[in-house]
């Protein structure tokens, strides 16, 4: 019991260093510090999670430290700071990057199956399923005792 | 008769794919770009040579060119350098340069020192060209038609190769539609 609440604690403790770490470093990548408007501050932070940074393809350009990143993340703050909707500025980096530069894909004829798939393939699965089910209700229970045929 | 079809049809859509998806020569990192057809984006920057001259794209209307994207930095341009060169002897078509995420002395040093295969070469200061032309790393060659398209754009150094069998065929096609 002793060693579990040690353990525990330890690993609170490194929950807590590591967190820590994470904000110290995102805050800073941001050279121009926060937006003065938090409303405007929360969508910059919403659509720079949004975007890839391109050079490392699995970082957003919230999180990543490139140069790259960095420009984009001040192409999306003048931005805001311009008055432009999420839509204009997410329109203005596919515009330049492909639907790639997105991490969340926008629902359009091109993007459907990869929306749908997961759908299809439950779909699927259900229809294999039924019919597995549907199969075995036909067989003849093999545990009941021959015997009892009379 | 489906059991013999929906196995064999899978199989050979299987096959398809991973002949695409495990193609040796496909570089899963590049990526296509959306500017292909459309109006090459508009830049307008001093020249990394002499700050007084402009390098933009008006000067260029009506003309097929190629832009080459790249940096001191930036190691893959130093290995297609020659190649570059090789190919502004060729005089097909202007080579433009964009320099990118540079400092002009260093840039003078590398064009001064290795040869300069450029027309001009626009110094980006800021990045701002390179986010409109979609750049996301160097180096990136561009094929502009003479209407001011993007025709085609290639990712990583420039080979004898690539410009014979993917630029040579579309800028003679680029100048046959009328430039």
């Amino acid at each position: 019991m002793r060693a579990f609440t040690t353990a525990l604690r330890l690993a609170l403790l490194l929950l807590s260093v590591s967190a820590g770490l994470g904000v110290r470093a995102a805050d800073s990548v941001d050279v121009y510090g926060e937006l003065e408007n938090p409303a405007l501050q929360s969508r910059y932070e919403h659509i720079t999670q949004d975007l890839r940074c391109l050079v490392c393809q699995n970082e957003s350009i919230a999180d990543s430290n490139v140069e790259l990143a960095a420009d984009l993340r001040r192409q999306v703050r003048e931005m805001l700071i311009a008055g432009k909707s999420d839509d204009a500025i997410f329109k203005f980096m596919t515009d330049r990057y492909g639907e790639f530069v997105r991490f969340n894909p926008p629902l359009t004829p091109k993007t459907w199956l990869i929306w749908g798939a997961p759908f299809i393939m439950v779909a699927v699965g259900a229809i294999v399923i039924v019919r597995i089910a549907r199969q075995r209700a036909r067989l003849p229970l093999d545990d009941e005792p021959a015997s009892e045929i009379k | 008769m489906w059991k013999f079809v929906i196995p064999v049809a899978a199989f050979v859509a299987l096959v398809v794919l991973f002949a695409f998806g495990l193609n040796p020569d496909r570089d899963i990192h590049a990526l296509p770009s959306p500017l292909i057809g459309k109006e090459a984006p508009k830049f307008d920057l001093t020249d990394v040579m002499d700050p007084s001259r402009h390098v933009d794209n008006a000067a260029l209307k009506g003309q097929v060119y190629v832009l080459n994207v790249w940096g001191t930095w930036c190691v893959e341009c130093r290995v297609e350098h020659e190649e570059l060169l090789a190919i502004a002897q060729q005089h097909v078509v202007p080579l433009i340069g964009l320099d990118y995420m540079d400092q002009r002395d260093k840039a003078k040093q590398w064009l001064t020192q290795l040869g300069n295969p450029y027309q001009s070469v626009g110094f980006d200061t800021d990045g701002r060209t390179a986010i409109d032309w979609g750049v996301y790393g160097a180096p990136e060659t561009f094929l502009v038609d003479g209407q001011g398209r993007v025709v085609y754009k290639f990712i990583s150094p420039m080979t004898a190769e690539v410009w014979e069998h993917e630029f040579l065929p579309r800028i003679a096609a680029a100048r046959r539609s009328g430039a």
